[in-house]
């Protein structure tokens, strides 16, 4: 298991917080919550080592479009980049339906 | 009740592919649900992660309070996706603690039911002894509540319910299963590693469904209902079993009636689940 952290730049608070997905094999779990200031806070628990520099082109996928300030946990059973993805997607939908 | 008897296989709304939230909130009146202990109070497993294994934030277990056609009901579901169901130390306290309030709710007039949504392996090996602990815990919660309210045990599948949950579910007021779910106290693969490939051959997959199977678990008297893996039947048979009210004898109080079963076998040829069907059918029947 890996503990892995990551910051992003932000330009608006959110308001909810979100929770989706389910730590299964090729799932995860996100947590969504509203962080104060202006930059976003990414850390994950993922239970496949040495994936560094996936989770971190991910990320800037993600937040290649999203621009909001939220603490992001993420615990991981193994989920594909794709996968990982679409449940940050899910929980940004859930949050600001 | 045969199998998806007068139900759209395609538009009907499957209770199986859902996770266990969603579970629990589909069968509660909309708008009722109160979650207790949610992901985001992140009481998770402080053992897994020293293990190497990735917690989860709710340890799998989701307990929601909330109203079933107005009356209070809390819902227990185990996240069969999520370490097999596997009932740890948080988990395990949550669902004992959320049954010891409702059974403290009936002793103070506010009849509150308990539905217990099982996907569970049993025990969760990594923290065993805290884990055991909690299904002894869990029993006697549901030993105390069942008196005053219906304890409801709902198994859809497809992780099933074995191990210490299976005593939780068979000390249950009702049992409701699925074809697909299934119940028993050892897994099929360990009577096979236990007893022999001989004994119980557990890559048979119709054979592990003819023993512990809901069709044959409810054939026999062991489920009280048996509901097709759709939204609507799991939902109506879990308000028929709350109208029913506390159950006047539980199955684990009819002592001479399974003595009389087990006496009745015949152990000098190999049963086989039709023959048994027939042996203890008619005995169950209250």
């Amino acid at each position: 298991m890996e503990r892995l952290a990551f910051e992003f730049h932000a330009k608006r608070t959110i308001a909810q917080r979100a929770h989706v997905g389910v730590v299964g094999s090729n799932d995860l779990e996100v947590l969504l919550e509203p962080l104060d200031g202006d930059h976003a806070q990414v850390t994950v628990l993922t239970s496949v080592d040495g994936f560094r520099d996936q989770w971190s082109a991910v990320l800037q996928r993600f937040f290649s479009t999203y621009d909001g300030a939220a603490r992001i946990q993420i615990h991981d059973a193994g989920a594909t980049p794709g996968t990982v993805l679409l449940r940050l997607r899910q929980a940004v939908e859930v949050g600001e339906p | 009740m045969s199998r998806l008897q007068g139900i759209d296989f395609v538009h009907r709304k499957s209770f199986i592919e859902l996770n266990a939230r969603a579970r629990a909130k589909a069968l509660l009146d909309e708008g009722s649900d109160r979650e207790l202990l949610g992901p985001f109070e992140r009481i998770a497993s402080p053992w897994l992660a020293m293990q190497g294994i990735t917690p989860q934030s709710d340890d799998g277990c989701v307990v929601i309070k909330g109203a079933i056609d107005g009356a209070p009901v809390v819902v227990l579901a185990l996240e069969g996706a999520f370490q097999g169901g596997s009932l740890g130390e948080v988990s395990g306290a949550k669902m004992a603690a959320a049954l010891d309030l409702a059974a403290m709710d009936c002793e103070v007039g506010k009849p509150t039911s308990a539905i217990l949504l099982m996907e569970t392996g049993g025990v969760r090996l990594q923290e065993a002894n805290l884990g055991l602990a909690a299904v002894a815990e869990i029993f006697s919660s549901v030993l105390r509540l069942r008196r005053h309210s219906p304890v409801i045990t709902v198994i859809a599948g497809t992780v099933g319910c074995f191990g210490g949950m299976s005593l939780a579910a068979a000390a249950s007021s009702y049992l409701i299963m699925t074809p697909e779910a299934r119940l028993g106290l050892n897994g099929a693969e360990v009577i096979e590693q236990e007893s022999g490939v001989e004994e119980f051959d557990a890559s048979d997959r119709a054979l592990i469904w003819a023993i512990h199977g809901g069709t044959q678990r409810y054939a026999i008297g062991l489920a009280d209902v048996l509901v097709d893996d759709d939204l609507a039947q799991v939902s109506r048979g879990v308000r028929e079993c709350i109208r029913k009210g506390p159950r006047a004898e539980h199955r684990s109080e009819q002592v001479a009636l399974y003595r009389e079963r087990i006496a009745k076998l015949d152990t000098s040829q190999q049963t086989d689940p039709e023959s048994l069907r027939a042996t203890w059918r008619k005995s169950s029947e209250q």
